[in-house]
């Protein structure tokens, strides 16, 4: 037993090839024999992820040492890498067509996201302003949240909040995107790029386009990926001064 | 030979980290604005430029599409590495916020997707 468990730790990588090859295989048999395919494989793949990420903290499943090779294999590097290698299967015309509206999504998108959040906050007691725009922040994306406490000078319990409200709303991306996907027309690229504006969260975004049609991936990842800049850049200033004013 | 697709996916991958950083730094903003947008970009343009120019072939094209048949499975490893145990621990305001921006963004999808395309493609573009 020793012996397997520093084999295993020692590939890590290896073995969440192995692991995640198994997650699909059983989302793909659950897919087509208990639900006949009506909720894709892909999806229940992304949930059943999910649902091991509650057997740790921090890093989800990866905290324990067995599985810490999920970590490497999901993490930001490998994540970002093989999202730049799906625009081998994008169309720049497309991409170009949908340019203007994929920026005006961008903005309104963070814009949105902020006011919403706050509002929220401030129905449910919060009252300081530094407070309602870390939460507002991290109603954008949870990288946002933290770095708009961290310059607002919040508490480590509001940060957390906010860091918590943008970890929702990626769940809430990748459960909810196939299955609104219909009602709101996102069946092509142009769509796809305006929804990466809007929701902005990579993960959420990318993992929410996967489980309902591959093809869309790079679209909404292209515009996605500036929305935490955007929202780091407008959050701690503009939207926080603006913030001020009001109150 | 595979490995050509790959480097060339390497190299748009850190000139466009490399611009995401730098563009980050010039709004005084501590992190890659965009990197992954650049590097996308980067490659496109390329695989376009090296199709006209006959340069490409069919095994460094497969070293590229391997990357991004893996991104599956990526997302899969990302999602049971989450900190899913803090959506849950951030409370009512977390809950409720979270899910509320993301739902009513969702809704404006049709909105603001009218926005530069063709009246005749918006149906037919499935």
């Amino acid at each position: 037993m020793e012996i397997i468990n520093t084999v295993i730790g020692k590939n890590g990588l290896i073995f969440a090839f192995l692991l995640v090859g198994g997650i699909m295989l059983l989302a793909r048999f659950i897919s087509i024999r208990l639900t006949r395919k009506r909720i894709p494989d892909v999806a229940l793949a992304i949930l059943m992820g999910l649902g091991l990420a509650f057997f740790g903290t921090e890093k989800g499943i990866a905290d324990i040492p067995l599985f810490s090779g999920l970590a490497l294999l999901g993490g930001s590097m490998l994540r970002d890498f093989s999202v730049v290698a799906t625009a081998m299967g994008a169309d720049l015309n497309k991409i170009k067509q949908a340019g203007l509206a994929g920026v005006i999504s961008l903005f309104v998108g963070v814009t949105f996201s902020f006011f919403v959040g706050v509002l929220i906050a401030y129905s449910l007691g919060y009252t300081d302003v530094e407070s309602l725009a870390t939460i507002g922040a991290g109603a954008c994306t949870y990288i946002v949240g933290p770095v708009t406490g961290t310059a607002l000078g919040v508490s480590s319990e509001i940060i957390a909040i906010s860091v918590a409200t943008g970890v929702v709303k990626t769940l809430v991306a990748t459960i909810f995107t196939p299955i609104i996907a219909k009602k709101i027309q996102l069946d092509n690229p142009h769509a796809a790029v305006v929804f990466g504006g809007l929701i902005g969260t990579t993960s959420g975004v990318v993992a929410g386009l996967a489980a309902t049609d591959l093809k869309l991936v790079p679209y909404g990842a292209l515009t996605a990926t500036f929305y935490t800049g955007l929202g780091c850049l407008l959050c701690p200033s503009v939207f926080y001064l603006l913030l001020k004013f009001i109150a | 030979m595979k490995i050509y697709g790959v480097a060339l996916l390497s190299a748009c991958f850190i000139i466009g980290k490399i611009i995401g950083s730098y563009l980050g730094k010039l709004i005084h903003v501590n992190s890659d604005v965009g990197g992954v947008g650049f590097a996308m970009l980067l490659l496109m343009i390329c695989s376009l430029y090296l199709r006209k120019k006959g340069r490409w072939s069919e095994p460094s094209e497969q070293g590229i599409w391997f990357w991004s048949a893996m991104y599956i499975p990526i997302i899969v490893a990302m999602a049971a590495s989450l900190n899913v145990k803090a959506a849950a621990s951030g409370g009512w305001v977390a809950i409720i916020a979270g899910a509320a921006v993301t739902l009513l963004g969702m809704l404006c999808v049709p909105l603001l997707s009218k926005i530069g395309k063709p009246k005749n493609q918006a149906d037919g573009d499935h």
